[in-house]
């Protein structure tokens, strides 16, 4: 492995793990509440925000990147916070690269969960409440064991969405070597230099990755379509 | 119906298309049954008094306790009342077992006491499935179940939401044996809301008949079965139910005489010993009036009757007589063509033919 991928391709695989684990956490902490608020609410403002929270699944990468990219930059709204809460500024960092892959995968967490929540329903619930269960405790102990598939969809689709990411982060992070050269710039730094027997070893890994992601989703899917009366 | 133990429902629910409007005292002791076609407001009454929805304006009391008054401020949150919830199907946990859902009340129930889950155990016969998977279980299993977590907490009230109408006969057969347990061994008071006369006929201690959001009758079963009107709220269902004594039995044709007031009937053979109090059903359908009384007929039950009423049914071609016989209300459904022809009206004196009467409970 070692001989087909240069320290720097390693840094990168690296650096595209610890973006792809970190965001997902962050995003499982985001979208836990938000999917659940979504799931039950009856606000008028349920629709825009659902729209809204969709809508990084459809605008093209560079687009969302673009305004990330102005928003935290040094003259945006974003980008005068962090500076005056002392953090400087967040394009061209790591930090500044979670916080666009969390953007960027929000829908891909956010939907599994909002379809686990709505699946279950208000019964269970209900059911706790007639339980002596306080709707804190129903959560944890009924909703959250209830949704677990559709959690693990969550965590998986957005850890593998991450890792495929590469307009977002060529736009808001640079390329910098081991603090945002992840795998796909890093493939794309390789075409560039027309080194193409590097861009294959690192492609290649992203093809195998990417299959064993879905033929695992597949084959969970196809467990609970089994295990279902 | 006085002092501390009882249940006062007063509540208003308004919803588009829908109105919910009742103020009733209940016995605090026994099942009453909520009786009423879909749409009358049933489901509803007791998802208020459980607090899963919010009339507009309650007073609801449990034994005094007051779980919610509009007035004073007072709203207890569903899972700080001290009641049981039987829903009409998915009543248990899905990713629990068995044993873990009867545990799930007990460990959050303030006052829990272990001794009343092994005690409702025992009552519901389900020991033996304790480590099963809830999938694993037969539709009148998995109500059991959901019935012995409930009793479990020892609550002030059970409220059962039509916990048969998801099971197909056979299992109805078979759980309601263990209803009657509940009802004969459990001091706890129910409210038992049902579509079908026959769960009526067989649970019911008192009756509270709903129509339309409003209460039309309520009170213990057998005066309201009789004293109903109108009585189309029964539909084809009406019939008449009370308690009558084992008298005699004739083991050649395996019948048994059963007697109330000063009436009796002969009906198939129950075993049960002479002396023994059983609940009778009659149905309206099946009781049928002549002038005179018949001798060349295959009907072998004909009692002497008096006309009380006689009521418009739901069709205009039939009416609905009531009687009274061996001081006891009963119904007769006949055309109103036979009626006319009978020339019948209150204080007619009748035969009624019986074509069948059944135990039930």
């Amino acid at each position: 492995m070692s001989a087909l991928l240069s320290p720097d391709d390693l840094r990168s695989v690296a650096l595209t793990l610890e973006l792809a684990a970190l965001s997902t956490a962050v995003l499982l902490a985001l979208t836990l509440p938000l999917a659940w608020w979504l799931a039950h609410t009856r606000s008028p403002w349920r629709t825009p925000i659902a729209a809204l929270a969709a809508l990084p699944l459809v605008l093209p990468p560079t687009v969302l990147g673009f305004y990330l990219l102005l928003f935290w930059g040094p003259d945006g709204w974003g980008g005068q916070l962090t500076q005056w809460l002392g953090l400087g500024r967040l394009p061209f960092t790591f930090a500044g690269l979670v916080l666009g892959s969390v953007i960027y995968s929000l829908p891909f967490a956010l939907q599994p969960l909002l379809h686990a929540f709505e699946q279950i329903g208000r019964r269970p619930l209900e059911l706790a409440a007639m339980l002596r269960a306080s709707p804190t405790d129903a959560f944890f102990s009924v909703a959250l064991p209830l949704a677990r598939p559709g959690i693990l969809t969550a965590a998986v689709l957005s850890f593998a969405h991450t890792v495929g990411e590469f307009g977002m982060v060529l736009m808001l992070g640079g390329n910098i070597d081991g603090q945002t050269r992840v795998v796909s710039t890093q493939i794309y730094g390789h075409v560039e230099a027309q080194e193409y027997g590097q861009a294959h070893a690192l492609a290649a890994l992203m093809v195998a990755f990417s299959f064993a992601v879905l033929l695992y989703l597949q084959w969970s899917r196809a467990a609970k379509a089994r295990g279902a009366p | 119906m006085s002092g501390p133990h009882i249940l006062r429902l007063a509540l208003q629910l308004e919803r588009p298309a829908f109105r919910l409007r009742l103020d009733v005292q209940l016995p605090g002791t026994g099942i009453t049954v909520v009786f009423g076609q879909s749409g009358s407001g049933k489901t509803s009454l007791l998802r208020c008094v459980a607090g899963l929805d919010r009339p507009d304006q309650a007073h609801i009391a449990v034994h005094g306790q007051v779980w919610q008054d509009d007035k004073q401020g007072v709203f207890l949150a569903p899972w700080q009342r001290p009641v049981g919830y039987v829903f009409q199907e998915a009543s248990l946990f899905p990713h629990l077992d068995v044993r873990a859902n009867l545990h799930y009340g007990l460990r959050r129930a303030k006052d829990a006491d272990p001794a009343a889950l092994h005690e409702a155990i025992a009552l519901l016969g389900i020991g033996n499935l304790l480590a099963r998977d809830v999938a694993a279980l037969s539709g009148g299993e998995r109500q059991r179940v959901a019935i012995a977590a409930a009793l479990a907490l020892r609550p002030g009230l059970l409220l059962l939401d039509e916990p048969l109408a998801a099971l197909d006969a056979p299992r109805r057969q078979e759980i309601m044996p263990w209803l009657e347990r509940l009802r004969d061994q459990v001091r706890i008071p129910m409210l038992y809301v049902t579509h079908s006369v026959d769960e009526v006929a067989r649970l019911a201690d008192h009756l509270l008949v709903l129509s339309q959001g409003q209460v039309q009758a309520s009170g213990p079963v057998s005066q309201v079965l009789a004293g109903l009107q109108p009585p189309i709220a029964l539909g084809e269902d009406m019939a008449a139910i009370f308690s009558a004594t084992v008298q005699a039995r004739d083991p050649r044709w395996q019948l048994m005489q059963v007697q109330f007031g000063d009436a009796n009937l002969w009906i198939k053979d129950g075993g049960q010993p002479l002396g023994t109090a059983v609940r009778l059903r009659l149905w309206a359908r099946d009781i049928s009036l002549a002038r005179s009384r018949a001798s060349d007929t295959s009907i072998q039950n004909l009692l002497p009757a008096t006309v009380a009423a006689l009521l418009p049914d739901a069709h205009p071609s039939q009416v609905l007589v009531q009687l009274q016989c061996g001081g006891q209300g009963l119904w007769a459904r006949i055309t109103a063509r036979a009626a006319q022809a009978l020339e019948l009206q209150v204080g007619s004196a009748v035969w009624a033919q019986i074509k069948s009467a059944a135990l039930v409970g």
